[in-house]
């Protein structure tokens, strides 16, 4: 699966010392079983040529964070999928803070951050646990449940979409959209192709839903276009803005929950650590987030020739990064194959790193914590009952069906 | 390599030697200090690694940026004239024997 050496290809252009590697990263079988392929990738390199896609690619923890931490070089307006918009037309308008760098980026950026930051954590803080309480007293009273669409779905559609301060019509967009957002990042395959395909109700719905007087004053959405009072963006960015809440917002942390819940499932032993000490919610489900990686991989596309891990790579390439290997990285993970819910989890590349990082993750954190510490209080225990079903995106690593027995604490 | 001095809530202290270059939260999360989370890993984004510095060596500090300043409104600790976040505190030999105060909580 992976020469150590360069061998005569067709490829686009030959990389100078990097292994080459005939892998597919958005291909059914690397959705099923990602690890062996991971540590394969590690091992051969910190950069390796992926031949099928003409792209680079970085594994290991330090280079997936040289590249996340070095924006300059490593640049985000080129698109954070495969496709590169110096050469092809993005499918919708570019986002104005993933896909832009600085000093563009700085300004959108912020806007986010306060929106979404740590004060306004607390005020919505009770709201969502309380959510997160009704959720888990309606599973544990149903006892056989599907972890997926009752809860990894149901909680956060019955908390984010208000917050945002959407209305109530339409919000069965929502998670396809996302789908949608995600697919794309991928390269020009089934996945993608379809998703684009059927995407043209769900793009019209959010675009509507991005719009000033759609939102609910006092929500996210709202906040967004509060700060075109200010002179902070324009009229014609903050719709764009709230369009980065909706596409970003929920299938993450959708994906994250249902790792978590599926780690807890799988390892008893941490699920008993967590009723015991409730508390511990918060880092279980941080944990989950290194463990799974609901957001696998993301490109950046270089600005000049660079030297990384010893390899040249020249000026206009696509690198990607592998953020679930880079989780999983012996060389930076003690145990890395563990889950464990005590584990410092500070530094996992889960919610990116640099400039980029998530700008929700204090939301998801807000809405994971909430949920397993609900979980931990309210139910004895938590065991898998049926056929694990796996759900293929291009970047997003989850679970279609997880089949869930619980019962009361 | 300059020392911090990190006081738990309890009243234990831990003195540790941080490279200069390297934040006062890396030099924590590296040391073991648990009650500095750094959940977002230094980006300054989650005010996990609040700290309350010494009264009377505040005024060594460089004083925040505006992101640092809204980011305190938001610990989970009470803030007070002297909260920090420890991954904006730049170590130089200039801080050698800086204390700083650990919040009882950081969620």
């Amino acid at each position: 699966m992976i020469t150590p050496q360069v061998e005569p290809r067709d490829i686009r252009q030959a990389p100078s010392s990097a292994p080459v590697s005939d892998v597919d990263p958005f291909s059914d079988a690397f959705f099923e079983d990602p690890h062996p392929i991971h540590e394969a990738l590690r091992e051969a390199g910190p950069v390796v040529y992926l031949a099928k896609w003409n792209v680079f690619a970085v594994a290991r923890y330090a280079e997936v964070h040289a590249v996340l931490n070095d924006p300059a070089t490593f640049c985000s307006s080129r698109g954070v999928g495969l496709s590169d918009f110096a050469k092809e037309t993005p499918w919708r308008p570019p986002s104005l803070i993933l896909e832009a760098d600085p000093p563009a980026h700085t300004r959108t950026r912020a806007v986010l951050s306060r929106v979404l930051s740590p004060a306004v954590m607390k005020q919505i803080r009770d709201g969502f646990a309380a959510a997160a309480d009704a959720t888990v007293d309606e599973i544990v009273a149903r006892g056989r449940i599907d972890g997926i669409a009752d809860v990894a779905e149901a909680y956060p559609l019955s908390v984010f979409p208000d917050a945002v301060g959407l209305k109530a019509e339409g919000r069965e967009n929502l998670l396809p959209y996302a789908g949608l957002v995600f697919n794309a990042f991928g390269p020009p395959n089934a996945l993608r192709q379809s998703a684009i395909e059927r995407s043209a109700p769900h793009q019209a719905y959010v675009q509507a839903q991005c719009q000033r007087e759609s939102l609910r004053p006092g929500g996210f959405g709202a906040c967004v276009h509060a700060h075109v009072d200010s002179g902070e963006i324009t009229d014609a960015e903050a719709p764009l803005l709230v369009r980065s809440l909706l596409s970003a917002g929920l299938d993450t942390t959708v994906n994250g929950i249902g790792a978590a819940l599926y780690c807890l499932a799988r390892f008893p032993h941490e699920w008993e650590r967590l009723r015991d000490d409730p508390g511990l919610a918060r880092n279980a489900f941080e944990e989950a987030v290194r463990f799974e990686s609901p957001v696998q991989t993301f490109f950046r596309t270089t600005t000049r020739p660079v030297e990384l891990g010893g390899v040249a790579i020249g000026e206009g390439e696509k690198v990607l990064m592998f953020l679930g290997a880079a989780n999983r990285d012996p060389r930076r993970w003690e145990n890395p194959e563990r889950y464990d819910i005590t584990r410092r989890t500070s530094g996992h590349v889960g919610f990116g790193s640099g400039i980029h990082m998530c700008v929700g993750q204090l939301v998801a954190r807000l809405e994971g914590e909430v949920l397993l510490s609900a979980l931990a209080r309210k139910a004895r225990s938590i065991t898998v009952s049926g056929p694990v079903k796996r759900r293929y995106n291009n970047t997003l690593r989850g679970l279609e069906s997880l089949p869930l027995a619980i019962e009361g604490a | 390599m300059p020392q911090v001095i990190f006081v738990h809530p309890d009243g234990r202290q831990d003195a540790i030697e941080i490279a200069v270059g390297a934040s006062v939260m890396q030099g924590a999360t590296q040391h073991g200090i648990e009650e500095i989370l750094a959940e977002c890993g230094g980006n300054a984004m989650c005010a996990t690694c609040h700290v309350y510095v010494d009264d009377e060596q505040i005024g060594r500090l460089v004083p925040m940026s505006e992101n640092e300043d809204a980011l305190l409104d938001g610990t989970a600790a009470e803030r007070q004239p002297t909260s920090r976040l420890a991954c904006q505190i730049e170590v130089t030999p200039a801080l050698d024997g800086l204390l700083v105060r650990l919040p009882d909580r950081q969620t």
